[in-house]
Protein backbone atom coordinates (compact mmCIF):
# COMPACT_ATOMS: atom_id res chain seq x y z
CA UNK A 1 0.00 0.00 0.00
CA UNK A 2 1.26 3.54 -1.01
CA UNK A 3 1.13 5.95 1.84
CA UNK A 4 1.45 9.58 1.83
CA UNK A 5 3.47 12.34 3.19
CA UNK A 6 2.15 15.46 3.88
CA UNK A 7 2.68 17.11 0.40
CA UNK A 8 -0.12 19.61 0.89
CA UNK A 9 0.86 21.21 3.80
CA UNK A 10 4.51 22.96 4.41
CA UNK A 11 6.26 25.33 3.12
CA UNK A 12 7.18 24.76 -0.68
CA UNK A 13 10.24 26.09 -2.41
CA UNK A 14 8.78 29.89 -3.14
CA UNK A 15 7.98 30.42 0.73
CA UNK A 16 4.80 30.21 -0.18
CA UNK A 17 1.87 28.00 1.01
CA UNK A 18 0.20 25.84 -1.18
CA UNK A 19 -3.32 27.18 -1.40
CA UNK A 20 -6.31 25.17 -0.93
CA UNK A 21 -8.34 25.43 -3.83
CA UNK A 22 -9.86 28.90 -4.11
CA UNK A 23 -13.08 29.30 -6.01
CA UNK A 24 -13.47 31.22 -8.96
CA UNK A 25 -17.26 32.62 -8.19
CA UNK A 26 -19.36 35.98 -9.47
CA UNK A 27 -18.64 37.09 -5.97
CA UNK A 28 -14.18 36.79 -6.57
CA UNK A 29 -14.86 38.03 -9.90
CA UNK A 30 -16.68 40.98 -8.38
CA UNK A 31 -14.15 41.87 -5.66
CA UNK A 32 -11.17 41.66 -7.81
CA UNK A 33 -12.68 43.90 -10.32
CA UNK A 34 -13.11 46.17 -6.93
CA UNK A 35 -9.86 45.93 -5.23
CA UNK A 36 -8.04 45.22 -8.75
CA UNK A 37 -5.79 42.96 -6.94
CA UNK A 38 -3.92 40.10 -9.13
CA UNK A 39 -5.47 36.70 -9.60
CA UNK A 40 -3.12 33.84 -7.19
CA UNK A 41 -1.53 31.66 -9.57
CA UNK A 42 -3.42 28.65 -10.31
CA UNK A 43 -0.39 26.37 -9.79
CA UNK A 44 3.43 27.10 -8.29
CA UNK A 45 6.93 25.73 -8.86
CA UNK A 46 8.58 23.95 -6.26
CA UNK A 47 11.98 22.61 -5.70
CA UNK A 48 12.77 19.29 -6.46
CA UNK A 49 12.50 16.52 -3.84
CA UNK A 50 14.75 13.77 -3.02
CA UNK A 51 11.82 11.29 -3.06
CA UNK A 52 7.67 10.82 -3.58
CA UNK A 53 5.19 8.02 -3.11
CA UNK A 54 4.83 8.59 -6.67
CA UNK A 55 6.05 9.79 -9.97
CA UNK A 56 4.21 10.58 -12.90
CA UNK A 57 6.16 11.76 -16.06
CA UNK A 58 4.59 13.59 -18.89
CA UNK A 59 2.42 16.99 -18.27
CA UNK A 60 -0.83 16.48 -20.64
CA UNK A 61 -4.54 15.60 -19.48
CA UNK A 62 -3.68 11.86 -18.91
CA UNK A 63 -0.45 12.86 -15.90
CA UNK A 64 -2.29 15.79 -14.16
CA UNK A 65 -5.67 13.91 -13.95
CA UNK A 66 -3.71 11.12 -12.78
CA UNK A 67 -2.37 13.08 -10.14
CA UNK A 68 -5.79 14.92 -9.28
CA UNK A 69 -7.07 11.92 -8.72
CA UNK A 70 -4.66 10.43 -6.53
CA UNK A 71 -4.73 12.88 -4.37
CA UNK A 72 -8.30 13.59 -4.10
CA UNK A 73 -9.42 9.72 -4.65
CA UNK A 74 -6.90 8.09 -2.92
CA UNK A 75 -5.50 10.64 -0.67
CA UNK A 76 -1.77 10.39 -2.30
CA UNK A 77 -0.27 13.58 -2.26
CA UNK A 78 3.14 13.34 -2.48
CA UNK A 79 3.13 13.09 -6.11
CA UNK A 80 5.22 14.63 -8.63
CA UNK A 81 4.50 15.42 -12.37
CA UNK A 82 7.50 15.76 -14.49
CA UNK A 83 7.27 17.54 -17.65
CA UNK A 84 10.27 17.92 -20.00
CA UNK A 85 8.38 21.32 -22.09
CA UNK A 86 5.60 22.75 -20.45
CA UNK A 87 2.40 21.50 -19.43
CA UNK A 88 -0.10 20.63 -22.59
CA UNK A 89 2.81 21.57 -24.57
CA UNK A 90 1.91 17.52 -26.05
CA UNK A 91 -0.60 16.37 -27.47
CA UNK A 92 -3.12 17.26 -25.02
CA UNK A 93 -2.38 21.37 -26.30
CA UNK A 94 -2.47 20.48 -29.69
CA UNK A 95 -5.32 18.48 -30.20
CA UNK A 96 -8.93 19.44 -31.99
CA UNK A 97 -10.71 19.04 -28.72
CA UNK A 98 -13.52 16.22 -29.71
CA UNK A 99 -15.07 14.08 -27.37
CA UNK A 100 -17.17 11.31 -28.00
CA UNK A 101 -18.33 7.78 -26.80
CA UNK A 102 -19.51 5.90 -29.42
CA UNK A 103 -17.00 3.46 -30.27
CA UNK A 104 -17.39 0.02 -31.21
CA UNK A 105 -16.42 -2.53 -28.58
CA UNK A 106 -18.05 -2.85 -25.74
CA UNK A 107 -15.25 -2.13 -23.92
CA UNK A 108 -14.37 0.09 -25.76
CA UNK A 109 -17.73 2.05 -25.41
CA UNK A 110 -18.40 1.62 -21.74
CA UNK A 111 -15.27 3.60 -20.98
CA UNK A 112 -15.33 6.41 -23.52
CA UNK A 113 -18.89 6.71 -21.96
CA UNK A 114 -17.61 6.87 -18.11
CA UNK A 115 -15.03 10.31 -19.50
CA UNK A 116 -18.11 12.06 -21.35
CA UNK A 117 -19.98 11.68 -18.36
CA UNK A 118 -16.96 12.90 -16.26
CA UNK A 119 -16.03 15.89 -18.45
CA UNK A 120 -19.99 16.72 -18.23
CA UNK A 121 -19.19 17.80 -14.56
CA UNK A 122 -15.99 18.51 -15.11
CA UNK A 123 -15.96 22.38 -14.94
CA UNK A 124 -18.42 22.01 -11.20
CA UNK A 125 -15.77 19.92 -9.80
CA UNK A 126 -12.70 21.77 -10.95
CA UNK A 127 -14.25 25.20 -10.44
CA UNK A 128 -12.76 26.23 -13.66
CA UNK A 129 -14.70 26.60 -17.02
CA UNK A 130 -13.68 24.09 -19.42
CA UNK A 131 -16.33 25.00 -22.36
CA UNK A 132 -17.68 21.59 -22.76
CA UNK A 133 -20.25 22.11 -26.00
CA UNK A 134 -22.51 18.97 -26.48
CA UNK A 135 -23.20 19.94 -29.90
CA UNK A 136 -23.43 16.78 -31.86
CA UNK A 137 -20.96 14.43 -33.48
CA UNK A 138 -21.97 13.07 -36.99
CA UNK A 139 -19.71 10.49 -39.11
CA UNK A 140 -20.64 10.45 -42.51
CA UNK A 141 -20.75 7.24 -44.53
CA UNK A 142 -19.71 7.51 -47.93
CA UNK A 143 -20.42 4.11 -48.92
CA UNK A 144 -22.36 0.64 -47.87
CA UNK A 145 -19.74 -0.99 -45.60
CA UNK A 146 -19.43 2.45 -43.62
CA UNK A 147 -23.14 1.99 -42.84
CA UNK A 148 -22.61 -1.56 -41.54
CA UNK A 149 -20.24 -0.13 -39.86
CA UNK A 150 -22.32 2.56 -38.17
CA UNK A 151 -25.35 -0.04 -37.84
CA UNK A 152 -23.15 -2.17 -35.81
CA UNK A 153 -21.57 0.87 -33.42
CA UNK A 154 -25.56 2.22 -33.23
CA UNK A 155 -26.09 -1.34 -31.72
CA UNK A 156 -23.30 -2.03 -29.62
CA UNK A 157 -23.56 1.81 -28.15
CA UNK A 158 -27.46 1.12 -27.42
CA UNK A 159 -26.90 -1.75 -25.52
CA UNK A 160 -24.36 0.32 -23.37
CA UNK A 161 -26.95 3.10 -22.93
CA UNK A 162 -25.18 5.57 -25.35
CA UNK A 163 -26.69 7.82 -27.72
CA UNK A 164 -26.27 6.91 -31.13
CA UNK A 165 -28.22 6.53 -34.42
CA UNK A 166 -28.10 6.28 -37.89
CA UNK A 167 -29.38 9.08 -39.90
CA UNK A 168 -30.62 9.34 -43.74
CA UNK A 169 -29.08 12.42 -45.99
CA UNK A 170 -32.64 14.98 -45.64
CA UNK A 171 -32.05 14.53 -41.71
CA UNK A 172 -28.21 15.17 -42.39
CA UNK A 173 -28.80 18.32 -44.03
CA UNK A 174 -30.94 19.60 -41.53
CA UNK A 175 -28.17 19.56 -39.03
CA UNK A 176 -25.81 21.08 -41.53
CA UNK A 177 -27.35 22.95 -44.28
CA UNK A 178 -24.12 23.48 -45.82
CA UNK A 179 -22.79 20.09 -46.78
CA UNK A 180 -23.17 18.86 -49.82
CA UNK A 181 -25.74 15.90 -50.00
CA UNK A 182 -26.55 15.76 -53.16
CA UNK A 183 -25.89 12.73 -55.48
CA UNK A 184 -23.85 13.92 -57.83
CA UNK A 185 -20.52 14.11 -55.64
CA UNK A 186 -17.24 11.83 -56.01
CA UNK A 187 -18.48 10.47 -52.61
CA UNK A 188 -22.45 10.86 -52.66
CA UNK A 189 -23.13 10.84 -48.23
CA UNK A 190 -25.29 8.10 -48.04
CA UNK A 191 -25.80 8.32 -44.10
CA UNK A 192 -24.33 9.28 -41.03
CA UNK A 193 -23.99 8.10 -37.22
CA UNK A 194 -25.59 10.54 -35.15
CA UNK A 195 -24.54 11.07 -31.51
CA UNK A 196 -25.97 14.01 -30.04
CA UNK A 197 -23.75 13.85 -26.63
CA UNK A 198 -20.48 14.46 -28.42
CA UNK A 199 -18.69 17.78 -28.97
CA UNK A 200 -16.24 19.89 -28.37
CA UNK A 201 -14.43 21.61 -25.21
CA UNK A 202 -11.93 23.88 -24.27
CA UNK A 203 -8.46 21.53 -24.37
CA UNK A 204 -6.12 23.78 -22.36
CA UNK A 205 -8.56 24.86 -20.01
CA UNK A 206 -8.97 20.99 -18.94
CA UNK A 207 -4.91 20.77 -18.89
CA UNK A 208 -5.00 23.66 -16.49
CA UNK A 209 -8.16 22.71 -14.48
CA UNK A 210 -6.49 19.55 -14.03
CA UNK A 211 -2.87 21.21 -13.04
CA UNK A 212 -5.04 23.88 -10.81
CA UNK A 213 -7.02 21.16 -8.51
CA UNK A 214 -3.74 18.65 -8.74
CA UNK A 215 -1.36 21.86 -7.12
CA UNK A 216 -4.48 22.69 -4.58
CA UNK A 217 -3.70 18.92 -3.48
CA UNK A 218 -0.71 18.97 -2.41
CA UNK A 219 0.88 17.60 -5.67
CA UNK A 220 4.18 19.42 -7.02
CA UNK A 221 4.18 19.80 -10.51
CA UNK A 222 7.68 20.19 -12.67
CA UNK A 223 7.45 22.07 -16.04
CA UNK A 224 11.07 22.25 -17.82
CA UNK A 225 12.44 18.71 -16.22
CA UNK A 226 13.25 15.80 -18.22
CA UNK A 227 13.37 12.34 -17.61
CA UNK A 228 16.55 10.85 -18.65
CA UNK A 229 16.61 7.09 -17.03
CA UNK A 230 14.56 5.07 -14.80
CA UNK A 231 16.33 3.17 -11.91
CA UNK A 232 15.30 -0.80 -12.00
CA UNK A 233 16.72 -2.76 -9.30
CA UNK A 234 15.95 -6.68 -9.09
CA UNK A 235 12.85 -6.47 -10.91
CA UNK A 236 11.29 -2.89 -9.39
CA UNK A 237 11.61 0.32 -9.98
CA UNK A 238 13.37 2.57 -7.34
CA UNK A 239 13.74 6.23 -8.68
CA UNK A 240 14.17 8.46 -12.29
CA UNK A 241 16.86 10.61 -13.14
CA UNK A 242 16.22 13.82 -14.38
CA UNK A 243 17.48 16.60 -15.20
CA UNK A 244 17.17 18.64 -12.09
CA UNK A 245 18.68 15.15 -10.73
CA UNK A 246 17.49 11.84 -9.10
CA UNK A 247 14.66 11.07 -7.41
CA UNK A 248 13.61 7.91 -5.36
CA UNK A 249 10.52 6.84 -6.00
CA UNK A 250 8.60 2.97 -5.74
CA UNK A 251 5.77 4.36 -8.43
CA UNK A 252 6.47 5.41 -11.99
CA UNK A 253 3.73 6.14 -14.21
CA UNK A 254 4.58 6.48 -18.18
CA UNK A 255 1.99 9.51 -19.45
CA UNK A 256 4.10 10.20 -22.48
CA UNK A 257 2.26 9.56 -25.26
CA UNK A 258 3.85 10.34 -28.50
CA UNK A 259 7.71 9.99 -26.66
CA UNK A 260 6.01 6.84 -24.54
CA UNK A 261 8.39 4.34 -25.80
CA UNK A 262 11.75 6.30 -25.11
CA UNK A 263 10.35 6.26 -21.33
CA UNK A 264 9.58 2.47 -21.50
CA UNK A 265 12.58 1.62 -23.18
CA UNK A 266 14.31 3.29 -19.80
CA UNK A 267 12.62 0.85 -17.99
CA UNK A 268 13.48 -2.01 -20.41
CA UNK A 269 9.44 -2.69 -21.11
CA UNK A 270 8.87 -3.21 -24.98
CA UNK A 271 5.97 -1.45 -26.49
CA UNK A 272 3.53 -2.13 -29.71
CA UNK A 273 3.84 1.18 -30.06
CA UNK A 274 4.75 3.46 -32.87
CA UNK A 275 4.61 6.91 -33.59
CA UNK A 276 2.90 9.23 -35.77
CA UNK A 277 2.66 12.73 -36.36
CA UNK A 278 -1.10 14.28 -36.74
CA UNK A 279 -1.90 17.46 -38.08
CA UNK A 280 -4.92 19.88 -37.99
CA UNK A 281 -4.89 23.04 -38.79
CA UNK A 282 -7.59 26.51 -38.60
CA UNK A 283 -9.17 29.06 -40.55
CA UNK A 284 -10.03 32.86 -40.11
CA UNK A 285 -12.57 32.99 -37.90
CA UNK A 286 -16.50 33.54 -39.16
CA UNK A 287 -20.07 34.03 -37.55
CA UNK A 288 -21.31 30.83 -36.06
CA UNK A 289 -22.96 28.52 -38.68
CA UNK A 290 -21.57 24.56 -38.34
CA UNK A 291 -23.62 23.40 -34.94
CA UNK A 292 -21.95 20.06 -35.27
CA UNK A 293 -18.74 18.09 -35.11
CA UNK A 294 -18.85 16.07 -39.02
CA UNK A 295 -16.18 13.47 -39.52
CA UNK A 296 -15.76 11.43 -42.73
CA UNK A 297 -13.35 9.07 -42.90
CA UNK A 298 -13.28 8.21 -46.65
CA UNK A 299 -12.58 11.39 -47.06
CA UNK A 300 -9.76 11.55 -44.49
CA UNK A 301 -11.20 14.90 -43.06
CA UNK A 302 -13.47 16.14 -39.80
CA UNK A 303 -14.56 19.80 -39.30
CA UNK A 304 -16.00 21.68 -36.44
CA UNK A 305 -15.99 25.17 -35.39
CA UNK A 306 -14.38 26.74 -32.36
CA UNK A 307 -15.95 29.31 -29.89
CA UNK A 308 -14.35 31.55 -31.39
CA UNK A 309 -15.67 31.07 -34.54
CA UNK A 310 -12.41 29.33 -36.78
CA UNK A 311 -13.36 26.24 -38.29
CA UNK A 312 -10.85 23.49 -37.05
CA UNK A 313 -9.74 20.88 -39.82
CA UNK A 314 -8.20 17.76 -38.85
CA UNK A 315 -7.12 14.36 -40.97
CA UNK A 316 -5.70 10.65 -40.33
CA UNK A 317 -1.91 10.71 -39.15
CA UNK A 318 0.76 11.69 -41.68
CA UNK A 319 1.47 8.42 -44.18
CA UNK A 320 4.93 7.59 -41.76
CA UNK A 321 6.29 7.29 -38.77
CA UNK A 322 7.90 9.82 -36.90
CA UNK A 323 8.82 12.08 -34.41
CA UNK A 324 8.94 15.35 -36.87
CA UNK A 325 6.19 18.08 -35.47
CA UNK A 326 6.46 19.78 -39.01
CA UNK A 327 3.44 20.60 -40.69
CA UNK A 328 3.37 19.64 -44.49
CA UNK A 329 2.38 20.94 -48.00
CA UNK A 330 0.86 17.81 -48.90
CA UNK A 331 -1.46 17.62 -45.56
CA UNK A 332 -2.65 20.93 -46.39
CA UNK A 333 -3.66 20.43 -49.78
CA UNK A 334 -5.24 17.21 -49.18
CA UNK A 335 -7.12 18.71 -46.51
CA UNK A 336 -8.17 21.80 -48.41
CA UNK A 337 -9.34 19.48 -51.06
CA UNK A 338 -11.57 17.15 -48.83
CA UNK A 339 -13.25 19.83 -46.69
CA UNK A 340 -14.28 21.25 -50.29
CA UNK A 341 -15.77 18.41 -51.07
CA UNK A 342 -17.77 18.50 -48.24
CA UNK A 343 -18.95 22.08 -47.99
CA UNK A 344 -18.33 23.73 -51.68
CA UNK A 345 -19.27 27.47 -49.95
CA UNK A 346 -15.98 27.36 -47.91
CA UNK A 347 -13.56 27.96 -51.09
CA UNK A 348 -13.29 31.64 -49.85
CA UNK A 349 -11.75 30.92 -46.33
CA UNK A 350 -8.04 31.13 -45.65
CA UNK A 351 -6.81 29.17 -43.33
CA UNK A 352 -5.26 31.05 -40.35
CA UNK A 353 -2.08 28.53 -38.55
CA UNK A 354 -1.39 24.31 -39.33
CA UNK A 355 0.38 22.37 -36.52
CA UNK A 356 1.29 18.64 -35.49
CA UNK A 357 1.66 16.66 -32.55
CA UNK A 358 2.53 12.76 -32.06
CA UNK A 359 0.31 10.18 -31.87
CA UNK A 360 1.28 6.52 -30.08
CA UNK A 361 -0.27 4.39 -32.08
CA UNK A 362 -1.07 0.79 -31.29
CA UNK A 363 -1.87 -2.33 -33.00
CA UNK A 364 -5.35 -2.22 -32.30
CA UNK A 365 -6.20 1.47 -31.83
CA UNK A 366 -7.21 0.61 -27.94
CA UNK A 367 -4.85 2.35 -25.64
CA UNK A 368 -2.90 0.33 -23.04
CA UNK A 369 -3.08 0.73 -19.11
CA UNK A 370 -2.19 -0.50 -16.28
CA UNK A 371 1.06 -2.39 -14.67
CA UNK A 372 4.12 -3.59 -16.72
CA UNK A 373 6.55 -6.78 -15.65
CA UNK A 374 8.83 -4.08 -13.91
CA UNK A 375 7.16 -3.76 -10.19
CA UNK A 376 5.43 -0.35 -9.43
CA UNK A 377 5.91 0.44 -13.31
CA UNK A 378 2.67 1.74 -14.76
CA UNK A 379 1.91 2.45 -18.44
CA UNK A 380 -1.16 4.58 -19.66
CA UNK A 381 -0.15 5.21 -23.25
CA UNK A 382 -1.34 3.95 -26.57
CA UNK A 383 -3.53 7.11 -27.01
CA UNK A 384 -2.77 7.65 -30.80
CA UNK A 385 -5.34 9.99 -32.06
CA UNK A 386 -8.23 9.74 -29.65
CA UNK A 387 -7.05 10.12 -26.42
CA UNK A 388 -7.87 13.74 -25.56
CA UNK A 389 -11.50 12.61 -24.43
CA UNK A 390 -10.60 9.70 -22.06
CA UNK A 391 -8.18 11.93 -20.00
CA UNK A 392 -10.74 11.86 -17.00
CA UNK A 393 -11.64 8.43 -17.26
CA UNK A 394 -7.91 7.67 -17.55
CA UNK A 395 -6.78 9.67 -14.91
CA UNK A 396 -9.28 7.85 -12.53
CA UNK A 397 -8.38 4.58 -13.40
CA UNK A 398 -4.92 4.56 -13.22
CA UNK A 399 -5.11 6.69 -10.23
CA UNK A 400 -7.29 3.19 -8.76
CA UNK A 401 -5.10 0.92 -10.29
CA UNK A 402 -1.63 2.55 -8.32
CA UNK A 403 -3.80 3.21 -4.86
CA UNK A 404 -5.04 -0.73 -5.26
CA UNK A 405 -2.45 -1.86 -6.93
CA UNK A 406 -4.46 -3.27 -9.49
CA UNK A 407 -6.56 -2.29 -12.42
CA UNK A 408 -9.93 -1.58 -11.65
CA UNK A 409 -12.67 -3.34 -14.18
CA UNK A 410 -12.99 -0.44 -16.46
CA UNK A 411 -9.59 -0.98 -17.69
CA UNK A 412 -9.28 -4.61 -17.35
CA UNK A 413 -9.64 -5.45 -20.86
CA UNK A 414 -6.50 -2.92 -21.88
CA UNK A 415 -3.58 -4.53 -20.59
CA UNK A 416 -0.12 -4.62 -22.36
CA UNK A 417 -0.27 -8.51 -21.66
CA UNK A 418 -3.03 -8.59 -24.17
CA UNK A 419 -0.64 -8.43 -27.36
CA UNK A 420 1.38 -11.45 -26.28
CA UNK A 421 -1.74 -13.00 -25.27
CA UNK A 422 -3.55 -12.29 -28.74
CA UNK A 423 -6.99 -10.27 -26.72
CA UNK A 424 -6.36 -7.53 -29.24
CA UNK A 425 -9.57 -5.12 -28.92
CA UNK A 426 -10.29 -3.93 -32.42
CA UNK A 427 -11.48 -0.39 -32.52
CA UNK A 428 -10.02 0.81 -35.57
CA UNK A 429 -13.66 0.81 -37.12
CA UNK A 430 -14.39 3.58 -34.73
CA UNK A 431 -10.69 5.65 -34.17
CA UNK A 432 -9.33 5.59 -37.47
CA UNK A 433 -10.21 9.24 -38.34
CA UNK A 434 -13.34 9.58 -36.28
CA UNK A 435 -10.85 11.77 -33.28
CA UNK B 1 8.63 17.07 -49.44
CA UNK B 2 10.82 14.16 -48.65
CA UNK B 3 12.77 12.83 -51.21
CA UNK B 4 13.30 8.58 -51.47
CA UNK B 5 15.64 6.93 -52.64
CA UNK B 6 14.60 4.13 -54.89
CA UNK B 7 17.22 1.89 -55.69
CA UNK B 8 15.58 1.11 -58.76
CA UNK B 9 13.99 4.91 -59.77
CA UNK B 10 16.12 7.13 -58.72
CA UNK B 11 14.98 10.24 -55.49
CA UNK B 12 11.36 10.62 -56.20
CA UNK B 13 8.45 12.61 -54.07
CA UNK B 14 7.84 10.51 -50.70
CA UNK B 15 3.88 10.32 -51.77
CA UNK B 16 4.88 8.34 -54.65
CA UNK B 17 5.91 5.26 -51.91
CA UNK B 18 4.06 3.34 -48.86
CA UNK B 19 5.52 2.99 -45.89
CA UNK B 20 5.66 -0.38 -44.53
CA UNK B 21 7.18 -0.29 -41.29
CA UNK B 22 10.45 -1.12 -39.89
CA UNK B 23 12.24 -3.65 -40.73
CA UNK B 24 13.56 -6.67 -39.08
CA UNK B 25 13.90 -10.29 -38.57
CA UNK B 26 11.03 -12.46 -39.68
CA UNK B 27 10.12 -15.52 -37.64
CA UNK B 28 10.16 -19.14 -39.71
CA UNK B 29 6.46 -19.74 -40.07
CA UNK B 30 6.77 -23.53 -39.59
CA UNK B 31 8.81 -23.53 -36.57
CA UNK B 32 8.20 -20.09 -34.54
CA UNK B 33 6.02 -19.69 -31.45
CA UNK B 34 3.01 -18.24 -30.54
CA UNK B 35 5.12 -16.04 -28.74
CA UNK B 36 8.09 -14.85 -31.17
CA UNK B 37 5.54 -14.42 -33.74
CA UNK B 38 3.18 -12.17 -32.11
CA UNK B 39 5.97 -10.03 -31.10
CA UNK B 40 7.57 -9.67 -34.63
CA UNK B 41 3.64 -9.07 -35.20
CA UNK B 42 3.30 -6.01 -32.89
CA UNK B 43 6.07 -4.69 -30.95
CA UNK B 44 7.93 -1.93 -32.42
CA UNK B 45 11.20 -0.52 -31.63
CA UNK B 46 9.78 3.27 -32.38
CA UNK B 47 13.05 4.94 -32.28
CA UNK B 48 13.35 8.73 -32.18
CA UNK B 49 16.84 8.95 -34.72
CA UNK B 50 18.10 6.47 -37.37
CA UNK B 51 16.13 3.52 -37.88
CA UNK B 52 15.72 1.03 -41.10
CA UNK B 53 12.82 0.71 -42.90
CA UNK B 54 10.88 -0.89 -45.58
CA UNK B 55 9.18 1.03 -48.36
CA UNK B 56 7.01 0.17 -51.17
CA UNK B 57 7.07 2.50 -54.45
CA UNK B 58 3.41 2.06 -55.10
CA UNK B 59 3.39 4.65 -58.21
CA UNK B 60 6.52 3.80 -59.84
CA UNK B 61 8.59 0.55 -60.11
CA UNK B 62 6.02 -1.31 -57.44
CA UNK B 63 8.85 -2.86 -55.50
CA UNK B 64 9.80 -2.86 -51.86
CA UNK B 65 13.04 -1.96 -50.80
CA UNK B 66 14.94 -0.63 -47.59
CA UNK B 67 16.37 2.87 -46.34
CA UNK B 68 17.46 4.39 -43.27
CA UNK B 69 15.59 7.33 -42.29
CA UNK B 70 16.39 9.54 -39.05
CA UNK B 71 12.84 9.85 -37.62
CA UNK B 72 13.35 12.78 -35.89
CA UNK B 73 15.00 15.04 -39.11
CA UNK B 74 13.52 12.94 -41.20
CA UNK B 75 16.89 13.00 -43.38
CA UNK B 76 16.95 9.50 -45.48
CA UNK B 77 20.02 7.88 -46.61
CA UNK B 78 20.71 4.81 -48.79
CA UNK B 79 21.16 1.41 -47.12
CA UNK B 80 23.36 0.15 -50.53
CA UNK B 81 20.49 -2.39 -50.75
CA UNK B 82 19.46 -4.21 -53.91
CA UNK B 83 20.34 -2.24 -57.19
C1 LIG C 1 -3.61 17.30 -34.21
C2 LIG C 1 -4.19 16.39 -33.17
C3 LIG C 1 -5.57 16.29 -33.05
C4 LIG C 1 -6.14 15.46 -32.08
N1 LIG C 1 -7.50 15.45 -31.94
C5 LIG C 1 -8.06 14.76 -30.91
C6 LIG C 1 -9.46 14.87 -30.68
O1 LIG C 1 -10.18 15.60 -31.37
N2 LIG C 1 -10.00 14.16 -29.65
C7 LIG C 1 -9.23 13.35 -28.85
O2 LIG C 1 -9.78 12.71 -27.94
N3 LIG C 1 -7.88 13.24 -29.04
C8 LIG C 1 -7.29 13.94 -30.05
N4 LIG C 1 -5.92 13.86 -30.26
C9 LIG C 1 -5.12 12.95 -29.42
C10 LIG C 1 -4.81 13.58 -28.07
O3 LIG C 1 -4.28 14.87 -28.24
C11 LIG C 1 -3.79 12.74 -27.29
O4 LIG C 1 -4.15 11.38 -27.33
C12 LIG C 1 -3.74 13.17 -25.83
O5 LIG C 1 -3.57 14.56 -25.72
C13 LIG C 1 -2.64 12.44 -25.09
O6 LIG C 1 -2.52 13.03 -23.82
P1 LIG C 1 -1.34 12.62 -22.87
O7 LIG C 1 -1.52 13.39 -21.61
O8 LIG C 1 -1.28 11.14 -22.78
O9 LIG C 1 -0.02 13.05 -23.65
P2 LIG C 1 0.58 14.48 -24.07
O10 LIG C 1 -0.41 15.56 -23.92
O11 LIG C 1 1.24 14.31 -25.38
O12 LIG C 1 1.64 14.70 -22.93
C14 LIG C 1 2.83 13.96 -22.87
C15 LIG C 1 3.87 14.87 -22.26
O13 LIG C 1 5.02 14.13 -21.94
C16 LIG C 1 6.11 15.01 -22.03
N5 LIG C 1 7.35 14.25 -22.10
C17 LIG C 1 7.80 13.50 -23.14
N6 LIG C 1 9.00 12.95 -22.84
C18 LIG C 1 9.31 13.37 -21.58
C19 LIG C 1 10.43 13.15 -20.72
N7 LIG C 1 11.49 12.39 -21.09
N8 LIG C 1 10.41 13.73 -19.49
C20 LIG C 1 9.36 14.51 -19.09
N9 LIG C 1 8.28 14.74 -19.87
C21 LIG C 1 8.26 14.18 -21.11
C22 LIG C 1 5.82 15.82 -23.29
O14 LIG C 1 6.51 17.04 -23.31
C23 LIG C 1 4.31 15.99 -23.20
O15 LIG C 1 3.90 17.24 -22.66
C24 LIG C 1 -5.31 14.67 -31.23
C25 LIG C 1 -3.93 14.75 -31.37
C26 LIG C 1 -3.35 15.61 -32.31
C27 LIG C 1 -1.87 15.69 -32.42
ZN1 LIG D 1 11.00 2.71 -57.82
Amino acid sequence: MVTSTNGAHGQNGNGHRPSRLRDYSAWTLFRRGLDGSDWPRAWHDHDLRSSYDAVIIGGGVHGLATAYYLAKNHGIRNVAVLEKSYIGGGGSGRNTAILRSNYLTPEGVRFYDRSVKLYEHLAADLNFNVMFSQRGHLTLAHNDSSLRTMHWRTEVNKLQGVDSEVIGPDKIKELVPYLDTSERTRYPILGALYHPPGGIIRHDAVVWGYARGADAHGVHIHQKTEVTGIDVEHGRVTGVQTTRGRIATPIVLNATAGWSTLISNMAGVKMPVQTFPLQAAVTEPVKPFLDTVVVSGTLHVYVSQSDRGELVFGASVDPFASYSIRGSLEFTEGIAGHVLELMPPLSKMRLLRQWAGLCDMTPDYSPIMGPTDVEGFYVDVGWGTYGFKAGPVAGEAMAACIADRRPPEIISAFGLDRFLAGRLVGEKGAAAVGH
Amino acid sequence: MMLLPCPWCGPRSAGEFRFTGESGPRPDPTTTTTDEWRSYLYLQDNPCGWSREGWYHGAGCRRFFTVERNTLSNEVRATGGPR
